[in-house]
């Protein structure tokens, strides 16, 4: 690969996918609210709902904060627990392991539903069914990559190198691309289309994610009740 | 004490014909778009059934309304906030559309474009969802009208319950009455309290329930949460409706759509002032036949000079206290006690009234006994079961639903021999307890039901009001997106381009039939 193709990719890319990925969700934020919602299918069919939908989300989920404690925490704080690198990549690869093989059947089940149900097919638009192909493909690209990550699994230097790169790029350090050299395409392709899964992501439905509603558990008593004025009445 | 005012509503089932206007006036307006092809937010069922969506009143299916728990509280039905947010991947208990109904149109353009044939076309039915074509239609919004369909399945009935049903399956015994159904605007709705983002809202001048369309992200637990199972989740545009009371007429002192189109005159528009201080208590009384009591108890006398001094300290207009004096929903829940909450048991306070209807006596008229209890027949002999009557009204307390028909019967009795036999018949009023100055009046506003009598509300307060001025050239009633109703080519944001009203079938999918 080119060296300034790597450096575009590696380098410059995360930062036009983040800035994408923040402007675009505050804009339909402000704009387009009446767009922004999660996209239930379930009324339409349960079927392949239920069990889709749940293992995905728990899957999708520890997956995620997995991914960002996994690459965000300098090794320095985990060796300082006494964690080396090496078992850190193993925890990673267990844990990835499992929580990925969740996601991939509910994520599966998902994907397959959207596709091949009448009435979801032809509700669905052109993002909702290209936001769960990209999803599925991000996951096998993960999945596939385990192998190669057990194989290295002694030092950890693959992880250890990812996530500086990961460290590198939100900290504005502008050698970041060099730390994605050299590793297997299975990681760069995950490292790529997991930045277009965030350029994308305020053009499709993943939004709701912004509204996870966490603040439901600290509503006082259960009523609302709206003055004329839209204040919360007492 | 803690004063607020809500417009309340009667529907007086004695003189429903089950025409459906109301549906369909409701419809043309608020519904007709795709995503909400399905829903009703007023419907009219056929009451023995099990109504639209399937069961709805069977609470052990879908969870709706509110549980009194151990510790004398209540809590939502499907569970408290943490269970709420655990359903929020996947909602066990929220109906599929299958439950209501699939959509549907038919192939009219087939009876156009078919070309010559032996046997004359047919307009096919197709899905309004997948477009796809629709071999047998097997379930409608009132696929149980007059009765339709088997006994076994439309005595599924939970307002069987203590009533042995076999005896209405002989046709001899077969009773029927129409409910129209439409959101209870409750004072203490499930809706709200199951929404996770916070979107469903009471109005606290109005007391009008509304969905925070921009909010609402589309978590469905309301749909789960209404017991009553009036909420609506639009397939389309991925947010929950639901009936909004008509706001913008009631606002500007006209009735709901319902109300204005009913051809029997059956709704009823009114104020009610009550105790918002005393929701909670009285929604957690242990007795589920307490319930019906309780909420009278928080609706407070308009006469009442504490109540008024209170109410305009708590802020209430006093062009609405006028009109809470003057309320036909007040005089009928409270004075002459003969309309009820429905379903009063799911602990939702609601504020849609009913009265229940009379029917005719089931043997009483053939052994000539008609007179036995004077001029009042014995209203257990009626053909509609009391009980089923109590089990939709009052919890299965039959003794308010009693004196209820009996005023009912006791008011004919008393204009018939007024007018025909021109006579005051002043034993029945005392049977009854009614005087005579309130039976004239419940006759003004039961039997001839003016306009005036039975809409009385108030426009909405100059101090409620939004400021004209700053509305000035705004499109009024949108769907977000400001003025610019969604009609680009350009999709960004996924913002569904709408292609015209649903009923006509949809240009850009269903093919005509071939």
């Amino acid at each position: 690969m080119a060296d300034w193709f790597h450096i575009l990719v590696f380098g410059y890319y995360p930062y036009l996918a983040a800035t994408v990925f923040l402007a675009g969700s505050l804009i339909r934020f402000d704009r387009e609210q009446y767009t922004w919602r999660s996209g239930s299918s379930q009324l339409l069919r349960r079927r392949q709902l239920i069990w889709g939908s749940v293992l995905f989300h728990v899957g999708v989920l520890l997956l995620f904060f997995g991914h960002f404690v996994g690459l965000l925490t300098p090794k320095e704080i985990y060796h300082a627990f006494g964690m080396g690198s090496g078992t850190k990549q193993v925890l990673a690869i267990v844990a990835g392991g499992l929580f990925g093989v969740v996601c991939f059947v509910g994520l599966t089940m998902l994907l397959h539903r959207r596709l091949f149900d009448p009435r979801i097919r032809a509700t669905s638009s052109v993002m909702d069914i290209a936001i769960l192909v990209l999803l599925w493909l991000q996951l096998v690209l993960g999945l596939a990559s385990l192998p190669l990550s057990w194989a290295h699994r002694e030092g950890g230097e693959i992880m250890v190198q990812l996530s500086l790169w990961a460290q590198k790029i939100v900290t504005f350090q502008s050698d970041a691309a060099d730390y994605a050299m050299g590793v297997h395409w299975i990681y760069q392709a995950h490292i790529v289309l997991g930045l277009t899964i965030f350029l994308v992501f305020p053009f499709s439905r993943l939004v709701h994610v912004w509204s996870a509603p966490i603040g439901y558990l600290g509503r006082r008593g259960y009523q609302v009740v709206r003055t004329r004025e839209g204040r919360r009445a007492a | 004490m803690k004063i607020r005012a809500q417009i309340g509503k009667v529907l007086n089932l004695d003189k429903c014909i089950g025409c459906h206007t109301c549906s369909v006036t409701c419809k043309n307006v608020w519904t007709s778009r795709e995503g909400m092809e399905y829903a009703w937010f007023n419907n009219v069922e056929t009451k023995p059934g099990v109504g639209y969506p399937k069961e709805w009143e069977n609470q052990e299916v879908w969870n709706g309304g509110w549980v009194r728990k151990k510790n004398g509280r209540i809590a939502p039905k499907m569970g408290g906030k943490l269970r709420i947010l655990a359903k929020i991947f996947a909602n066990p208990d929220m109906p599929e559309i299958d439950d209501y109904y699939e959509p549907f149109t038919f192939d009219y353009e087939h009876l156009q474009n078919a070309p010559e044939s032996e046997t004359a076309p047919t307009a096919r039915p197709r899905s309004l969802i997948s477009g796809e074509r629709m071999e047998k239609i097997e379930w409608g919004p009132n696929w149980e009208e007059i009765l339709g369909g088997e006994f076994s399945k439309r005595s599924r009935d939970v307002n069987f319950e203590a009533i042995e049903k076999e005896v209405y399956g002989q046709f001899e015994n077969t009773f029927m009455m129409y409910l129209p159904r439409l959101c209870e605007h409750c004072l203490n709705p499930t809706c709200v309290a199951a929404c996770p983002s916070g979107a469903i809202y009471k109005r606290e001048e109005d007391g009008i329930v509304l969905i925070d369309q921009d909010k609402c992200r589309g978590w469905r637990m309301c749909v789960s949460g209404c017991p009553y199972k009036k909420i609506y989740y639009n397939w389309r545009s991925g947010k929950s409706e639901k009936c909004i009371f008509c706001y913008p007429r009631i606002e500007a002192g006209q009735p709901t759509v319902c109300s204005e189109t009913c051809v029997g005159r059956i709704r009823y528009l009114g104020v009610l002032l009550y105790d918002a201080d005393r929701i909670e208590s009285a929604a957690a009384v242990e007795d589920p036949k307490d319930l019906y009591q309780a909420q009278l108890d928080i609706f407070l006398d308009p006469f009442d000079p504490e109540v008024i001094r209170q109410a305009r300290a708590d802020g209430v207009p006093q062009s609405w206290l006028d009109a809470a004096q003057r309320s036909p929903v007040y005089r009928m829940a409270m004075d002459w006690k003969v309309a009820f909450p429905l379903h009063p048991e799911y602990r939702t306070l609601p504020m849609v009234w009913y009265v229940p209807p009379l029917s005719p006596i089931q043997s009483a008229a053939e052994a000539g006994a008609l007179g036995s209890h004077g001029l009042i027949p014995d209203v257990s002999q009626l053909r509609i079961p009391l009980r089923y009557l109590a089990n939709l009204l009052t919890a299965g307390d039959e003794a308010p639903v009693k004196l209820a028909l009996e005023r009912m019967l006791a008011m004919r009795a008393y204009m018939r021999a007024r007018h025909v036999e021109d006579r005051r018949e002043l034993e029945v009023l005392d049977r009854v307890g009614l005087t005579e100055a309130a039976i004239e009046d419940m006759y003004q506003t039961m039997a001839i039901a003016n306009y005036e009598d039975r809409f009385v509300i108030p426009t909405s307060h100059r101090e409620y009001a939004e400021e004209a001025f700053d509305l000035r050239g705004e499109c009024g009633f949108s769907f977000g997106d400001g003025c610019s109703g969604g009609g680009g080519k350009i999709d960004l944001f996924s913002h569904e381009v709408r292609v015209g009203p649903s009923a006509g079938g949809r240009s850009d999918r269903a093919a005509p039939g071939r």
